[in-house]
């Protein structure tokens, strides 16, 4: 390990009384819009593709978890209530956000996945448009998915989604910006608020992402991040009961971690689990470039029925 | 209150013709089991034993499930929807043909009122049929590709295992939405209520569904569990506890298999000071009395009003007093047989519990046949959110009773279950209907009536209710693929 190795950022100390020591950043997750440490007050080392050290992260435990679990039950009820014209605004301006610090995000994606810089700068365009994707569903999936049910009989009869509440998610491993917006947005999309569990070996592009949320239109507590041994936090988020719905992207190539028995634990409550993709007990990581479509969006909603009778 | 007598208006029993055995129903024709064994269905009402059928063994379960795999891959996969609609088509015209056998095979083999078999359960199973089979060549109307990819796919062989309180009914929820997106199935009817499965085999046949495509077996929990762990099953749709949908989550966890279940609810009938009273009254009773309370979006929780809970519950007494229970096949009967002994075990222990924990128990006056199995309808007042009764489903016709102040206290109560299966409202007030329906966890919400039900109309809990959808356009997801999620 070399700590005083330089960061990617290239910002070299200067030659004699120029010189300057770059500020570093400390990583820390993000639970109910602050930025805590671990209560666990563990740290590890994330090391760029290449291998250099770039930071000590926090390595989150089972009470942050469960904190987030906490913040982000009590972020439900606003953000679920809030207009769907609202909720599009707020995604939106997240993609607004990110573009400002695209170059950040091009940095990081390029450290941490190993990226050439213009494929990188792609892959932050590609996460920025899915943001932008995504907004302009909120106000439509109620029409797309709802709508009236012509039964016999004098009733109104009508159909509407409604997010499930609390959501889990298991970020990608390996897409660590494309992978965690495409994993992330479709679940707050509709209303729903998140944990997420980051990218265990490169977890900073998705720090930088709370960062571009927390001074974003987005609540407190919508969206929260771990990040930390993906392992370690699952099974509790799988067995947390005040969790309604389960990500396992994440599962694919994490180490020493079994889908299986995730989905297993997420019975104990009767979580909507959407399992990794691949075939059998294989988790495949998907092509996240690939054109989304309504399948994320529904996998964390309930349709309510409606009825009244009619008369005069 | 003077109370009418009533004579006797039996239904015939005499348009039913009951086989004294059974065998298993595979590859379109009756077969005998190869390791099964045989146990009696009997009338709840009587004790009598009406058949004998087979508990179908894991060898039965897989010549059933190859027997699917073989439609699937053969006739059935490479009809197209039009042809395949017209089998579901014609099976809606059987079932209305026959509706009154299924309604009386019903009555006797389930102990529901005739009323209720021949007037909800055998018309919504037709009109199920009927409702599915337009969908057969419509699916990719049906918005259930996720957009610009592949179109709906079926996904195989579906194995269904189906509880006793509707039998025909969930069959028509179960087979009807399967058929019509190309999946094959193998279904389990419950234990205690084969025998409206075994006749709609017959049904099959006389619509000359190709051989395979559905197959019926009978049998225990231990049946449904070799179906449901089968490997050469696709999906499993499942009605019935949540404690056995939990198992059956666990069972298929890590496997590709999809599910959906159907599971147990503790729903909240909320009624308003300004809701019509007597109306309310009838709602109420629809709410739990219905087909013996042996409903999973029975309004079991009654929440009303503080400043009308002496009213509503005096006038719920008093209509409870007129409602006529005793033999089912009386077409003047509002209240059957609980459909077993063992059912009937469960609610006498948790209305003792009831008590125990201090809520105050009425029960109408009622005299019952000498032999069957019978619950008077009963009211527990004086209940707390604690109490058992009102947290746990009892399945049968038991109401509790808790009160509340505002709206919000009314939602709160309400939301204080692991299910999220119904709910219930009753008020005058439009603003308030569509605010608490709004705020209520649950996948159906009927504002001043309750327990309706209909073919188009998704049925469906939240949370510990279970998952998927069942009617409608929602209902078609389930069973079917549109490629991999991205």
């Amino acid at each position: 390990m070399s700590p005083a190795a330089p960061r990617r950022s290239g910002s070299q100390p200067h030659g004699g009384h120029d010189q300057r020591i770059e500020v570093r950043k400390t990583y820390k997750l993000y639970i109910g819009g602050a930025f805590p440490r671990s209560e666990s007050g563990r740290t590890y080392e994330v090391r760029a593709a290449a291998g250099s050290f770039l930071a000590n992260a926090a390595m989150g435990s089972r009470k942050d978890a469960r904190d987030a679990v906490v913040a982000a039950r009590g972020a439900f009820g606003k953000w679920a209530g809030a207009s769907a014209y609202n909720r599009g605004q707020v995604l939106y301006r997240v993609a607004e956000l990110m573009e400002g610090r695209r170059a950040q995000f091009a940095s990081d994606v390029a450290t941490a996945e190993g990226l050439p810089p213009s494929r990188a700068d792609q892959v932050v365009s590609q996460a920025i448009d899915r943001w932008v994707w995504y907004a302009g569903w909120s106000d439509k999936i109620a029409q797309i998915l709802g709508g009236l049910n012509p039964v016999t009989g004098a009733y109104f009869n009508i159909s509407a989604p409604e997010p499930a509440g609390v959501v889990a998610a298991l970020a990608p491993q390996h897409s660590s910006l494309l992978g965690l917006v495409a994993v992330l947005a479709p679940i707050i999309v509709s209303g729903n608020t998140a944990v997420v569990v980051a990218s265990q070996a490169r977890p900073l592009p998705a720090v930088t992402l709370s960062e571009v949320l927390a001074t974003s239109d987005v609540p407190a507590g919508v969206v929260n991040l771990i990040t930390g041994r993906t392992a370690e936090i699952a099974p509790w988020l799988a067995t947390h009961r005040d969790v309604n719905a389960i990500d396992l992207s994440g599962a694919a190539d994490a180490d020493d971690l079994s889908w299986a028995e995730l989905e297993r634990a997420s019975a104990d409550n009767l979580k909507r689990v959407l399992r990794p993709a691949g075939d059998g007990l294989d988790a495949v990581e998907p092509d996240w470039s690939a054109a989304p479509d309504l399948t994320r969006i529904k996998a964390y909603l309930e349709t309510k029925t409606v009825w009244h009778p009619k008369g005069h | 209150m003077a109370k009418f007598d009533y004579a006797p208006a039996p239904e015939s029993r005499a348009i039913v013709t009951i086989r004294p055995s059974y065998g298993l129903f595979i590859g379109g024709e009756f077969v005998q089991s190869t390791d099964g064994s045989r146990f009696k269905t009997i009338n709840p009402s009587s004790e009598e034993v009406l058949a004998e059928v087979t508990d179908a063994g894991q060898g039965d379960v897989d010549a059933a499930v190859r027997a699917a795999r073989k439609a699937f891959e053969g006739p059935w996969g490479r009809l197209p929807g039009a042809e395949r609609g017209k089998y579901l088509f014609r099976i809606a015209r059987i079932l209305a043909e026959r509706a009154r056998e299924f309604a009386v095979l019903e009555t006797l083999d389930n102990g529901k009122p005739i009323k209720e078999s021949r007037d909800v359960d055998v018309p919504l199973a037709a009109a199920h049929f009927f409702y599915h089979a337009g969908w057969a060549d419509k699916l990719e109307y049906a918005g259930l590709a996720g957009g610009g990819g592949q179109g709906p796919k079926p996904l195989g062989v579906v194995g269904q295992v189906i509880p006793w309180n509707f039998p025909l009914l969930m069959l028509s929820w179960k087979i009807a939405p399967a058929l019509a997106t190309g999946n094959t199935v193998v279904l389990k009817p419950a234990e205690t209520t084969p025998l409206t499965a075994l006749l709609f085999a017959e049904v099959c046949q006389q619509a000359d569904l190709p051989a395979g495509v559905v197959n019926i077996i009978t049998g225990a929990g231990q049946t449904g569990r070799h179906l449901i762990e089968h490997p050469g099953v696709d999906k499993v749709a499942f009605t019935g506890s949540t404690q056995v949908g939990k198992e059956i989550a666990r069972s298929i966890a890590g496997t590709r298999k999809r599910a959906t279940l159907e599971l147990g609810g503790k729903a909240a009938n909320i009624v308003f000071d300004d809701a019509p009273i007597d109306e309310a009254v009838e709602g109420i009773v629809n709410g739990i009395f219905f087909n013996q309370g042996h409903v999973c979006c029975a309004g079991s929780r009654l929440l009303v009003q503080e400043n009308v809970a002496d009213d509503v519950v005096m006038r719920l007494k008093r209509r409870l007093q007129t409602l006529r229970v005793g033999d089912p096949l009386d077409k003047n009967t509002d209240i059957g047989a609980i459909n077993s002994a063992a059912q009937l075990a469960r609610i006498r222990e948790l209305t003792q519990v009831g008590e125990s924990e201090g809520a105050t128990r009425w029960s109408a006056p009622c005299a019952f046949p000498d032999r069957g199995f019978w619950f008077p309808p009963t009211v527990f007042t004086e209940v707390s959110q604690s109490h058992r009764i009102a947290q746990e489903e009892i399945f049968g016709p038991v109401l509790s009773v808790l009160t509340f102040r505002t709206p919000q206290e009314a939602v709160a109560k309400a939301n204080n279950t692991p299910y999220g299966l119904s709910a219930g409202i009753w008020t005058e007030k439009g603003s308030r209907i569509l605010w608490m329906a709004d705020q209520l966890r649950a996948g159906v919400v009927w504002a001043n009536t309750f327990n309706r039900f209909d073919p188009t109309s998704p049925f469906g809990g939240y949370k510990e209710s279970g998952y998927g959808r069942e009617g409608g356009r929602h209902g078609l997801q389930a069973y079917v693929t549109t490629g991999a999620t991205r």
